[in-house]
């Protein structure tokens, strides 16, 4: 079970509180993490991700273990304190603007 | 009796303020979509309590919005804007060209008999339409295949803003962009041709004969009559009464004839209103004035509506979706400002009444007369 936090505004779009829950088949990645959170809230989709070239939207980011994995390829493995759920991964909207 | 709802849309939210026909006391609900820009809201001309709204943000980008209880609830619909085919390029800031990318949806204007059918105007500019309440956009793309390669975004985007249709010519309508110019179809969207003439840009386009490229701010039309346009241009207030083929200058004595909104009084076919920004690079009215400048005679000739409105120390801007009307007898006029000011009036724009004062930058306002 992998443990999702979603910033205030997606949870409030997705209509959940606190963390989400999501089974995932096989090594959990990034990538299928955010395929398996856009398939079971579709309200989500586009605003992590453009739906036209799939590519991070600039201004989330992806943190897990205290780590920035935002830059690492969708294909990378989720930490295995994610996999374990011991840890949650975190999708973040950036401090941007001033 | 009747009631008025009007839909804002702010930087930072929509908002719902509605009054009986008196249009003395507001209820005010809101904000929706917290910390989200809506760039505009409008309801069917179908079905009064469907309202579609476009729900944007630096961070999370774009969705669309439905209610079909008069903006009571909402629920997300289809948010998925793909350009048709390949994209390709249009002009650049530098003369390069450079490709289409999807930003944000400006406008949407919902079908005058089909709830489900709903146009959205986006930047980089393009036109799209859904038949499904909003659940699936596809392009027109006959519209960027209108010199679309020579289209060159301005400083606020590349932005498709206006989207006119035609009451009478079920086929017909009318679109613009900024810095491109406003461009007319009249087989509901299989094809497009520019509708420039007569429009005068020295300074940003010295080819006096350009198709293209022209910065359209906003053009309205009156319902019984829709082969007149009005059309408020970066410079200049334009009319054409031949559907576009030809416009003429109708700014008069105007303070200054740069603005973004223009609208049509509801039963007053050649009763306008604009509101005069001093200039491009210092938007807000001139000698610190906020003026509605009302013309009777379809332009040319125009006085200033002043009644109610702050007549010193005010730099507020209006922008181009941000004025409209209702449909009561006397019409209501309605505009919001970018210092968060809604303001009305009930008798055309003799008096005017802030009914709200401290809301986000508001975007847009748009007028519902219900039953």
């Amino acid at each position: 079970m992998i443990r999702v936090v979603l910033p205030a505004h997606l949870r409030t779009l997705a209509r959940v509180s606190g963390e989400v829950q999501l089974d995932v088949a096989g090594e959990p990645t990034f990538l299928s993490v955010v395929d398996a959170l856009e398939a079971r809230y579709p309200m989500l989709r586009g605003t992590i991700r453009d739906q036209v070239t799939h590519e991070r939207r600039p201004f989330v980011r992806f943190f897990a273990c205290q780590e920035d994995y935002s830059l690492e390829p969708p294909e990378t493995p989720l930490p295995n304190a994610v996999v374990k759920g011991d840890e949650p991964f975190l999708i973040v909207g950036a401090m941007a603007g001033g | 009796m009747s009631t008025v709802r009007l839909l804002v849309g702010t930087r930072k939210g929509a908002f719902v303020l509605t009054s009986d026909g008196k249009r003395e006391t507001w209820n005010v609900s809101g904000p929706h979509f917290a910390g989200w820009e809506l760039y505009h809201l409008k309801g069917s001309p179908a079905d009064a309590n469907r309202l579609y709204a476009s729900q944007s943000s630096g961070w999370f980008g774009q969705l669309v919005q439905r209610s079909n209880d008069g903006g009571k609830t909402w629920e997300p619909v289809g948010n998925k804007f793909a350009y048709d085919g390949t994209p390709g390029t249009h002009k650049w800031y530098d003369g390069t060209q450079h490709p289409w990318e999807f930003k944000r949806v400006w406008h949407l204007e919902p079908s005058l008999n089909d709830p489900d059918t709903v146009y959205a105007g986006i930047e980089d500019a393009a036109l799209f339409r859904t038949s499904d309440g909003g659940q699936n956009w596809e392009e027109l793309p006959a519209l960027r295949h209108t010199k679309g390669d020579l289209w060159q975004p301005g400083a606020g985007g590349m932005c498709l803003h206006t989207i006119v249709l035609d009451p009478q010519h079920k086929d017909r309508m009318y679109v613009a962009i900024s810095a491109a110019g406003a461009f007319r179809s009249d087989d509901a969207g299989k094809t497009f041709r520019p509708i420039n003439k007569g429009l005068k840009s020295p300074h940003e386009l010295p080819d006096p004969d350009a198709e293209v490229g022209h910065c359209v701010h906003r053009i309205a039309i009156h319902k019984s009559r829709p082969d007149v346009l009005f059309m408020q241009k970066h410079w200049d207030v334009m009319r054409s009464d031949n559907g576009g083929d030809m416009w003429t200058e109708v700014s008069g004595n105007l303070p200054t004839d740069f603005g973004f909104p223009i609208d049509v009084h509801a039963h007053e076919p050649d009763t306008i209103y604009v509101v005069p920004i001093k200039s491009d690079s210092e938007h807000y009215p001139p000698d610190g004035k906020l003026r509605v400048y009302r013309s009777k005679s379809g332009g040319n000739e125009w006085e200033a509506l002043t009644r109610g409105l702050p007549q010193s120390d005010c730099y507020v801007n209006v922008l181009r979706d941000a004025m409209a009307v209702d449909s009561l007898d006397k019409c209501g006029v309605y505009f919001g400002t970018t210092g968060g000011q809604v303001y009305g009036s009930s008798d055309s724009g003799e008096n005017w009444k802030p009914i709200v004062r401290d809301l986000p930058a508001v975007l847009s306002v748009e007028a519902q007369t219900l039953p």
